[in-house]
């Protein structure tokens, strides 16, 4: 996955926000992450340590994660259930009539600043 | 000490490079210039049904094409000798290509006078499916070595694509390749992807896939929506 990419995403739409709120240093940023996201916490933390010294609006933020976690939804039986565990076959009826509706989330929560 | 307040923001990362995205669609749209994204693993023959596809139709589309690699021109080359406009773009070690990036692509190749803009992405199955480039459509091609399980182990790319094209069916006989199982298996991950097996060498099967690009870039080039 791309957790330097992703940094850097998360870094220009908080400087995007800081601009609008006329925002000077940032505290913490929280991340929603999904359990299936595909995202590895532990690159995602190292990396960002690396690239916000390089800023000056992020340079002591602290990066929360708030995990989300992953359900999946059968067609067949109009039942949800955890995606991890059971996979793509409905593991009340066995239908491959199934799909994700939550679970691969990279969304940006919220930030802290002054 | 300022006070600290809390701002909420409730955006999926992507969210830039997607609206990026819906931006260059509708500044094509006012050009009447149809983007294709084109994705595969590396060596299933993109440049090769490119150059193809261009043979087909250069005599009544005004076509351009974006090369992405990481390094070299080597494609950007071959397609400029079939006499269609190319420009080469360099990832410089990026995976796949963004909105972004596409945007500064189609500013240097000029699109205004074309008709379709081919955009050849980085040879990948698993990072160019993740992010929009502003294409109209999205094409992948799997072709017959690499197997008929692909669909199976990289949902993602089979999700995002409106065509599929499964080349090299000339070497069928040498490979254990079983074309109702790629199917059953693609039309799993996405019921409406559009599936065309050709040779991009041999020209078997071609004409049913010009024939739909032909038909897609005349419904987006004319139509008002």
């Amino acid at each position: 996955m791309h957790e330097l990419g992703i940094v850097f995403h998360i870094i220009k739409t908080v400087e995007r926000v800081g601009e609008e709120n006329q925002l000077t240093t940032v505290s913490s940023v929280t991340l929603q992450l999904g359990e299936v996201s595909g995202v590895v916490q532990a690159e995602l933390a190292d990396c960002w340590k690396w690239a916000v010294k390089k800023t000056e609006l992020l340079k002591n933020a602290e990066l929360l994660i708030e995990p989300i976690p992953a359900v999946t939804f059968c067609e067949s039986c109009n039942t949800t259930y955890e995606t991890v565990r059971h996979g793509r076959i409905c593991p009340y009826c066995g239908s491959e009539r199934t799909y994700l509706v939550q679970g691969n989330e990279i969304n940006l929560k919220e930030i802290a600043a002054c | 000490m300022d006070r600290i307040r809390i701002i909420e923001v409730k955006e999926s990362i992507f969210a830039d490079n997607n609206r990026e995205a819906d931006r260059i669609r509708a500044e094509l749209k006012r050009q009447k210039t149809f983007l294709l994204n084109l994705m595969s693993s590396p060596g299933s023959g993109k440049t090769t049904l490119l150059m193809r596809t261009i043979e087909a139709l250069k005599d009544e589309l005004r076509i351009g094409v974006m090369e992405a690699d990481i390094d070299s021109s080597v494609d950007a080359e071959k397609i400029a000798a079939t006499g269609v406009r190319s420009i080469q773009l360099h990832t410089g070690g990026m995976c796949h290509l963004d909105a972004g990036m596409t945007e500064q692509g189609l500013k240097e190749l000029g699109t205004e006078d074309l008709d379709l803009v081919v955009l050849e992405n980085v040879g990948n199955l698993v990072c160019p499916a993740e992010f929009d480039t502003g294409a109209v459509k999205n094409a992948m091609i799997l072709s017959v070595p690499e197997g008929h399980d692909k669909p199976l182990k990289y949902p993602l790319i089979f999700t995002v694509c409106d065509v599929l094209l499964i080349n090299k069916i000339d070497v069928l006989p040498y490979f254990d390749f079983d074309l109702d199982k790629v199917r059953e298996y693609a039309h799993m991950r996405n019921p409406k992807l559009k599936i065309f097996p050709v040779s991009a060498k041999t020209g078997e099967g071609m004409g049913a896939w010009t024939d739909w690009l032909r038909q897609q870039v005349g419904e987006w080039n004319h139509s008002e929506s």
